[in-house]
């Protein structure tokens, strides 16, 4: 019985990390073709996105991709950290206990319903006070921003708590106030965790779709200011993909795998920085 | 002579547990006073009082009065960052900042708010001289002070404090991470120091006791049971179970 639940159990994770792998191989194969036969460069260095005439630069979507993102850090990372900050070092552990799991909980919330929120009320406000379309790179910022604030609060949590209490005594007991000791001493002990919060969040910003097609606007173009519209490349394949064929449809999985190489990319300079810490 | 400190009818609380009862004492200037007694009998509790760091325990309550220089740091009102500017300690785990040799140094200073990058290095050098450090680690200041050896990390930990230019030195066993090599290094450092602080140290070590403090106070469950010159105390101790104690015969 018990030889067979663990082979049971093989059979299922071996099987799970093969699908992952299939998946993976399954974009390539769709995706490299096209690549090689259009050359990386017109396709990423290409500014004009039009399918029916064949021409197929993505990178008004990479740029768009990767300003959406650094807007969401912008607007993410000094609040979550801050939060993280106030609830680590500032509160008692009893409120911490409850918030933790609370802001955990956002997490869940699926992205669909933060794009909503973001249409109904967040798109209407920038249109009226600050002008512009409202749909827009502002919005796409402010709505990932918010969406991965439960990443970097809970892994910035992590990081705090986890830095030596030590640490804290020496400082107050030199006469530094908690506001010193925190600038001066925890934040630099926790400095490679953060940035892995950091990363991590990055990861989720960069490859969120929903929300993102539902307050950017989607123009591709390059913005020429926050308020203008943009695309990102998830954003590409979540609205086409449906109806593309052909040379379209090959375009929009190396448009994937532009994306996949980026977040690959992300998630291992974060195990990196991770490891550095444990050492 | 005046007391540097006076603890005066001093008990504290954890919760409903007390932990010292009525204690009281003198600690005299630049002389070296040592807190013996079994585990738990309240030595790291009474140093603690001392500098407030006990504020940062949840549930704590103090009765009774500590006087530094005749005023006493448990009035209202009483600026804690001050007070832990007269009154360093260091600890038993030697914890020097994860930051460089250097920085480890100035964060006092820099915590009360000198910027000046020529007096930084000058109280660099003249507190890791005065912990004989310099010359070992001159050339490498930039190195993470998490590199050193635990006696390099506790001399630095007292260099650290030097650079806030206390009167008072709070130690809570302060060799006990040392090997008895370093720990006598170490000793002999205090005694130096004793020049220019007054220095209070709890130790488990009766050896270390007797070779290093002129005073010493002997407490158990939380009372002090006997406070007096060290030499008395170790060769006519008035009480039984300080005797008992010092003899190892428990705790
Ligand atoms: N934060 C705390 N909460 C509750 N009780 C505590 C706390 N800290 C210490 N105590 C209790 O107070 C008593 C005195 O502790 P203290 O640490 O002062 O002893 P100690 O003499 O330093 O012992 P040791 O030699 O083991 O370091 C002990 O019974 C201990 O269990
Ligand atoms: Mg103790």
């Amino acid at each position: 019985m018990e030889k067979l639940i663990e082979k049971g159990l093989l059979v299922i994770a071996y099987s799970s990390i093969a699908i992952l792998f299939i998946i993976t191989f399954f974009i390539f194969k769709e995706g490299l073709p096209f690549i090689f036969r259009e050359g990386l460069g017109t396709i990423l260095g290409g500014v004009e996105w039009r399918p029916t005439k064949g021409e197929f630069g993505i990178l008004p979507m990479v740029v768009g991709s990767l300003l959406v993102t650094g807007g969401a850090l912008v607007i993410g990372v000094p609040l979550g950290l801050s939060c993280a900050v106030f609830l680590v070092e500032f509160s008692k552990p009893k409120v911490r206990r409850i918030l933790k799991p609370a802001i955990e909980l956002l997490a869940g919330i699926p992205s669909v319903v933060y794009g909503f929120l973001g249409v109904i009320l967040l798109v209407p406000l920038i249109r009226v006070h600050l002008g512009g379309p409202g749909l827009s790179l502002l919005a796409g910022s402010i709505i990932l921003g918010i969406m991965i604030l439960p990443t970097i609060i809970s892994i910035s949590i992590d990081v705090l708590e986890a830095v030596p209490q030590s640490y804290r005594e020496g400082s107050i007991a030199l006469g530094a106030t908690t506001t010193q000791t925190v600038s001066m001493v925890v934040l630099k002990a926790a400095r490679s965790g953060i940035v892995t919060a950091v990363i991590l969040g990055m990861g989720r910003a960069i490859g969120e779709t929903m929300a993102v097609i539902m307050v950017t606007g989607n123009a591709v173009a390059f913005p020429g200011s926050i308020l203008d519209s943009i695309r990102t490349l998830t954003s590409n394949i979540g609205i086409e993909l449906a109806y593309a064929s052909g040379d379209h449809q090959e375009a929009l999985f190396a448009t994937g795998v532009v994306l996949f190489v980026m977040i690959m990319v992300l998630n291992l300079v974060a195990s990196m920085t991770r490891k550095k810490r444990i050492r | 002579m005046p007391a540097k400190i006076e603890v005066k009818n001093l008990s504290v609380f954890y919760g409903d547990f007390q932990a010292l009862h009525e204690v009281g004492l003198r600690i005299k200037e630049h002389r070296i006073t040592a807190f013996i007694g079994p585990s738990g009998c309240g030595k790291t509790t009474l140093l603690k009082t001392l500098d407030r760091m006990n504020d940062l325990v949840d549930g704590t309550r103090v009765e009774g009065q500590v006087l530094l220089d005749g005023e006493d740091i448990y009035q209202p009102g009483y600026k804690l960052i001050k007070l832990r500017k007269r009154v360093g300690m260091v600890f038993q785990r030697p914890n020097p900042f994860p930051l460089s040799i250097h920085d480890n140094i100035t964060y006092g200073p820099r915590v009360h708010g000198v910027r000046d990058k020529g007096t930084l290095e000058g109280v660099v050098e003249r507190s890791l001289q005065a912990v004989h450090l310099w010359d070992e680690l001159k050339d490498d200041l930039k190195r993470s002070a998490l590199t050193l050896t635990s006696e390099q990390q506790q001399r630095l930990c007292i260099a650290r404090l030097a650079a806030v230019e206390p009167e008072v030195l709070l130690m809570d066993e302060p060799c006990s991470a040392l090997d008895p090599i370093s720990t006598l290094r170490v000793e002999e450092l205090m005694l130096e120091l004793k020049k220019n602080y007054t220095i209070v140290v709890v130790t488990h070590n009766m050896q270390q006791a007797a070779r290093i403090s002129d005073e010493s106070g002997f407490f158990y469950l939380g009372r002090l049971i006997e406070f007096n010159r060290t030499k008395t105390i170790f060769t006519k101790p008035a009480n039984k179970m300080t005797e008992d104690y010092i003899t190892g015969r428990f705790g």
